[in-house]
C-alpha cells in the first residue's frame, strides 16, 4: 500500500495549538505564511541560505524553509509574531528599534529570532568559530562584536544594514545580562 | 517536489525495517540537505522515515576514554559538549566553522556524514553529472571546478565531499556505526568514503537501507592539542576551498605523534597518512612541516582551475603546525 502522502497534525505555535492537514511536502515556512495567516516570518532564498525565515524551536533557532511542517509536530514553535509581550517589546526588538538595526526590514524577524537564539547560546557557554579557545576551561568568550558576527552569520541582510545589526545584538545582550 | 509518505521512527528496529521494506525510502535527520535536495530534484524519495526522536542523542564517554557520539546528536550539541571541546577541540572547531547558528541547530551527525557534493552540475538537473545520473558525463572536468578536487579524483567525478566535521572525526581515527535488518555494523571513517573510480554514485560503504546510529572516537591524547582550520571565500557562513584538522604532540622540539587531515580536497575528508609518516620523529620546523605537505601532496592532480589549491593546502598545513608548535611551546 503506498504510504499515505498527507497528515492531520497539530502545531504548536506562539503557545497556541493550531490543527490543520499538510501534504508532507510543505515546509514550516509555507505552513505559518500560507496556511495560518502568520505571515512576520519571511521567504528569502527558501534553501537554507539567508536565514529570513528563522524561528525557534524549542527555544532553539531553526531556518522554517528546510524544516518539514509535518516533522515540526511536537515541537514548541516560537515565530516573530510571538516574541513581544502582548504590546511590550521584547528587549531584543526594542533594541532593533533604538539602534535602527534595519532599513527595509525584510530581514528583521529572522535576525530578531535569531538574535534570541544567539543570546541564549551565548549564556548556555556555548563557544563558535571566532572563539580563540574552545576549551570549557577557557571560560565563556566575551560577546564582542567579532562573536556577534559570526554567530549572526546566518542572517544575510540585502540592505547591508549590519552595522546596527551587530550593535543591536550586542545592547540586547547588555540589557539582558544586567536584567538576569 | 515528488509526494512522499512520512513516518516517525522511535525505535531503531522499526526504523530499520521500514526502509529495509521500500528500497526508495530515506532517513531525515535535520533535513538541512535531504529537503533542500528535494525541492531541487535530485533527491525523490517515496518514504521519510524521521530519526530525529530516536534514542541515539546521546554523547558518552567509553570505558577505554574514548567518546561515542549518538547519530541524532545536534551539530550544535556536538560542538557544545564539554568533554568534545576538552579532549578533540579541533572537532568542536570544525563543526562550529560549518554552516550557521541555525543550521546546525537542526543538522545531525549521521545527517552531516551523509550530505551530498555541493558541486554545482550535482544539483542542476539539467546537466550531466556522473554522480546525479550514473553514465551520463561529468560536466565538472571541463567546466566550473575552481572548489574541486585534487587528490583521489578520476575523470568520472572531481567532486569533494563538504563536511568540515567529517575533516575532524577523519583526523581522530573514528568509527561509523550502523544498524541494519541483518544486524549491526561498523566502518572505520577512512574507509567509510568509497573510491570515486568509475562510480561516484556509490559514496559509502553502508549496506542498503543501513541506519548510521553513531560514532565511536577511540581514545586519543593528542587530539587534546588539536585544531581546526577552514579557508572560505567569504569570512563566515560558507563551504571551505580548504581546510585541515591537525593535533600535533610534540616534546624538545621533536614530533612524537601528528594527525593530519584536509578538508575540501577530495571526495571524502582527506587523511593525510605520507604527512604524518614523514613528520613522525622528526624536528617539529615549519621547513619540516613544509617538505611532509609536499610529500603528501606529490600526489595532487590538480585540474585546469583549482591548482592553488594545492599551495592553499601547504600552506595550512604549515601554518596549523607551526601554530600547535607554538602553544606547545607555552
Ligand atoms: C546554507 C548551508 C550552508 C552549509 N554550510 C556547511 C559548511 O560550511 N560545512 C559543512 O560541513 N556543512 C555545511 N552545510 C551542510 C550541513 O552541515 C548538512 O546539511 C547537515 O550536516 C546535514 O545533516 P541533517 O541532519 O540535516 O541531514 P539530512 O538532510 O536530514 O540528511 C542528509 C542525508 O543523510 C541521510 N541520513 C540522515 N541521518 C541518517 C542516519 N542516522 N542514518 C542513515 N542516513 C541518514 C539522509 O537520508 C540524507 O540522505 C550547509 C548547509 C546549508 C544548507
Ligand atoms: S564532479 Fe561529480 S558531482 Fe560534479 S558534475 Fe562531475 S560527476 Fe557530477
Ligand atoms: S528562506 Fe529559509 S534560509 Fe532563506
Ligand atoms: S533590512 Fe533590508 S534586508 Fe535587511
Amino acid at each position: 500500500m503506498a504510504p499515505s502522502t498527507s497528515s492531520a497534525l497539530t502545531l504548536n505555535i506562539n503557545g497556541e495549538k493550531h490543527t490543520l492537514t499538510v501534504d508532507h511536502r510543505t515546509t514550516l515556512l509555507d505552513a505559518l505564511r500560507e496556511r495560518l495567516d502568520l505571515t512576520g516570518t519571511k521567504k528569502g532564498c527558501d534553501q537554507g541560505q539567508c536565514g529570513a525565515c528563522t524561528v525557534l524551536m524549542d527555544g532553539r533557532r531553526a531556518v522554517s524553509c528546510l524544516q518539514l511542517a509535518v516533522a515540526a509536530e511536537g515541537r514548541e514553535i516560537t515565530t516573530i509574531e510571538g516574541v513581544a509581550d502582548g504590546d511590550r517589546l521584547h528587549p531584543v526588538q526594542q533594541a532593533f528599534l533604538d539602534l535602527d538595526g534595519l532599513q527595509c526590514g525584510y530581514c528583521t524577524p529572522g535576525q530578531i529570532c535569531s538574535a534570541l537564539g544567539v543570546i541564549q547560546e551565548h549564556a548556555a557557554g556555548w563557544p563558535s568559530a571566532a572563539t580563540t579557545d574552545v576549551r570549557p576551561e577557557a571560560g565563556v568568550p566575551e560577546l564582542t562584536a567579532e562573536e556577534i558576527r559570526e554567530r549572526m552569520s546566518g542572517n544575510l541582510c540585502r540592505c547591508g544594514a549590519y552595522v546596527s545589526i551587530v550593535q543591536a545584538v550586542a545592547e540586547a545582550a547588555r540589557a539582558e545580562e544586567e536584567s538576569a | 517536489m515528488r509526494d512522499f509518505g512520512y513516518q516517525r521512527a522511535h525505535d531503531v528496529p522499526g526504523a530499520v525495517a521500514l526502509l529495509g521494506a521500500d528500497p526508495d525510502a530515506r532517513y531525515l535527520g535535520g533535513g538541512t540537505n535531504l529537503v533542500d535536495l528535494m525541492k531541487t530534484g535530485v533527491e525523490r524519495p517515496a518514504l521519510l522515515v524521521d530519526v530525529r526522536e530516536l534514542p541515539l542523542d546521546g554523547i558518552e564517554s567509553t570505558d577505554d576514554g574514548g567518546l561515542r557520539v549518538g547519530a541524532t546528536v545536534t551539530n550544535s550539541d556536538l560542538a557544545a559538549h564539554p568533554e568534545v571541546r576538552r579532549r578533540y577541540p579541533a572537532l568542536a572547531e570544525a563543526v562550529l566553522a560549518g554552516a550557521s547558528g541555525q543550521l546546525r541547530n537542526m543538522a545531525t551527525v549521521g545527517g552531516n556524514l551523509l550530505q551530498r557534493t555541493r558541486c554545482g552540475y550535482f544539483t542542476d538537473l539539467s546537466k550531466p553529472c556522473n554522480k546525479r545520473t550514473p553514465g551520463s558525463g561529468c560536466s565538472a572536468v571541463e567546466g566550473e571546478h575552481h572548489n574541486h578536487a585534487i587528490l583521489g579524483a578520476t575523470a568520472h567525478c572531481v567532486a569533494i565531499h563538504p563536511s568540515d566535521m567529517g575533516v575532524a572525526l577523519t583526523a581522530f581515527d573514528a568509527v561509523v556505526t550502523y544498524e541494519t535488518v541483518d544486524g549491526p555494523g561498523q566502518s572505520p571513517l577512512a574507509e567509510f568514503y568509497l573510491p570515486v573510480g568509475e562510480t561516484p554514485h556509490l559514496e559509502t560503504a553502508l549496506p542498503p537501507g543501513a541506519l548510521i546510529t553513531g560514532v565511536t572516537l577511540p581514545p586519543a591524547p593528542v587530539a587534546a592539542r588539536s585544531r581546526y582550520r577552514k579557508v572560505r571565500e567569504r569570512a563566515s557562513y560558507a563551504f571551505a576551498i580548504g581546510s585541515i584538522a591537525g593535533a600535533l604532540d610534540v616534546r624538545d622540539g621533536v614530533v612524537r605523534e601528528v594527525r593530519v587531515a584536509f578538508g575540501a580536497v577530495a571526495s571524502r575528508p582527506w587523511r593525510a597518512r605520507e604527512a604524518e609518516r614523514v613528520l613522525t620523529g622528526g624536528p617539529a620546523t615549519a621547513e619540516a612541516f613544509a617538505a611532509a605537505a609536499d610529500a603528501e601532496l606529490a600526489a595532487a592532480e590538480p585540474l585546469a582551475d583549482n591548482a592553488y589549491k594545492v599551495t592553499l593546502t601547504r600552506n595550512l598545513v604549515v601554518a596549523l603546525l607551526t601554530e600547535l608548535t607554538e602553544e606547545a611551546a607555552r
